[in-house]
């Protein structure tokens, strides 16, 4: 009886999870596009032939086993590998019609819109207003009003304002772990970049302060489109809204996040994130 | 679903265990019902005693089986397939310990019936002809559950339509029974409720059979026609 009243109910199809090889989650506009990346330390093929579209304003994890290539990936897009003359990358990153990999622009330049965070803390020695204010100087020139502006903005949106308002004076040595990493990220974002590029925020991180950076992160998007790589498959279940799944070097696996968790189209993916893997 | 093994053996032996314990439960279940139906058709008030005492061991397996899936997924914090499996059992337990009730409502009716020494209706057939395809259809479906199998658990939504035309037809019979004689009419209705019941029976192993087919395929089926149900197993 209950079939035939519901005979015109269609299924609820989840949203398309694109399986190994495929790209793109088209629901949102894309802001990275990467085609047939390969990348090699030295002679080693790291990343063989990835291509996937990075949606705007949303969040993306990279989840995998250790040497899969997720760093590596989140490397490339502001060419924090261009540091070491042995590594180089082939293909496209696409941002805004320019393949990143190629482009003449200052990599300085590069990376103010793309900005990055690092496992580790790395505060610079010297006092959370400066650490703040070094970057910022390096492409505009404002005046103290106006910088004093832009760091508060900076670490309002970072969550860490009313904690250091008092205090912007001091090193930023003197901070928990957990407000460094935001302070890291207020440095990030006070040069207004497009992209933030987050290589496990976290790892280093009581629950607590965990818990701040992933609220942190939930805000963030809204302004900026977020790529975050991460060994806590449930830190990725909880703050993205698409995830990547790689394996070897491979996209093995690309599509929202609901999707990969309850319904993978891949047995590597399924694998992995019921922990069979091994 | 996959079936390689995980990296830790307490989380296979946890789930497999969990999975034993709904088919206990579905075995347990199924001979209340059996006992039930027996109970009508002979009159045997000391099985029918026993149904009804009985159900309180199949409200004690569905607490125990849904504290069980809590613990694991705190513990494990469960995905994909293994996340299916427990949401899967947690609503399981449910529509098998409303089998159960309906069970006892059956042995309870039973009993009504019997003690009045009323005037036996002439349908009784008719109903356990219901109830064998009520319980064939709680067979297959936990025998589906058990070897994951969508493509059975398919049929099991399919009985239910001819279990839902079965009372229809009960009804319009003791309808007739009814109009022909009124001193029927109380012992009738207590038979419509008999048969009611069992039809619910056939809607609960319907729902689990639609539990089957999402742990396995990862598809949510309710709600649907059962030819888009049918293509969705075959896909």
């Amino acid at each position: 009886m209950q079939a035939q009243a519901a005979a015109t109910t269609p299924i609820m199809k989840p949203f398309v999870t694109e399986a190994r090889g495929a790209v793109a989650p088209a629901e949102s506009a894309t802001k990275l596009r990467v085609r047939n990346l390969n990348f090699y330390y030295g002679g080693f093929l790291a990343l063989k032939s990835i291509s996937l579209d990075i949606p705007e304003k949303r969040v993306t994890a990279f989840i995998g086993p250790s040497g899969c290539g997720k760093s590596t990936l989140l490397r490339t897009f502001n060419r924090m590998y261009a540091l070491y003359p042995e590594q180089r990358a082939e293909g496209e990153v696409i941002m805004d019609g320019e393949n990143l990999l190629t482009s003449r622009t200052d990599v300085a330049l590069i990376r103010a819109k793309i900005g990055m965070v690092f496992q580790k803390p790395t505060p610079f020695p010297m006092t959370i207003y400066e650490n703040i204010a070094f970057g910022v100087r390096l492409f505009e020139r404002l005046g103290r009003g106006q910088m004093d502006e832009r760091v508060e903005l900076a670490l309002t949106r970072a969550a860490l304002w009313n904690e250091v308002k008092d205090k912007l004076h001091q090193s930023g040595n003197s901070l928990s772990g957990g407000q460094q990493q935001r302070l890291c990220i207020a440095r990030s974002i006070a040069i207004k970049p497009e992209v933030l590029l987050l290589d496990e925020p976290c790892s280093a991180l009581d629950p607590i302060s965990t818990g701040q950076i992933e609220k942190l992160i939930d805000e963030l998007k809204e302004d900026y489109t977020v790529v975050i790589v991460t060994h806590n498959m449930q830190q990725a279940a909880r703050v993205s809204d698409y995830t990547a799944y790689m394996y070897l070097g491979e996209m093995i696996e690309f599509g929202p996040t609901d999707d990969i968790f309850i319904k993978p189209k891949n047995k590597q993916t399924e694998d992995y994130i019921t922990g069979r893997f091994g | 679903m996959t079936s390689t093994e995980h990296l830790s053996k307490q989380f296979d032996i946890d789930l497999e265990t969990l999975r034993s314990r709904v088919l206990q439960m579905g075995g347990l279940v199924e001979s209340q019902i059996l006992s039930a139906i027996e109970g009508l058709s002979t009159g045997n008030l000391q099985l029918i005693e026993q149904v009804i005492a009985d159900d309180h061991r199949v409200n004690g397996c569905e607490v125990s089986i849904d504290t069980e899936c809590s613990h694991i997924i705190v513990r494990r914090q469960p995905a994909a397939g293994d996340l299916r499996t427990i949401m899967a059992i947690s609503k399981t337990v449910t529509d098998l310990e409303r089998i159960g009730d309906e069970a006892e409502k059956i042995a309870r009716m039973a009993k009504h019936v019997h003690e009045r020494d009323r005037l036996q209706i002439p349908r009784l057939a008719d109903i356990n002809h219901a109830g064998d395809i009520a319980v064939a259809m709680l067979r297959k479906v936990l025998d589906a559950f058990a070897r994951l199998d969508a493509a059975e658990a398919a049929t099991v939504i399919r009985d239910d339509l001819a279990i839902d035309e079965e009372f229809r037809s009960i009804v319009r019979q003791l309808i007739t029974f009814m109009m022909e004689d009124p001193r029927t009419i109380s012992t009738a209705l207590e038979i419509v409720w008999i048969a009611k019941a069992i039809e619910r029976i056939g809607d609960h192993a319907k729902n689990m059979a639609e539990q089957v087919i999402y742990m396995v395929k990862g598809t949510d089926v309710r709600h649907t026609a059962f030819e888009q149900v049918e293509r969705e197993v075959l896909s």
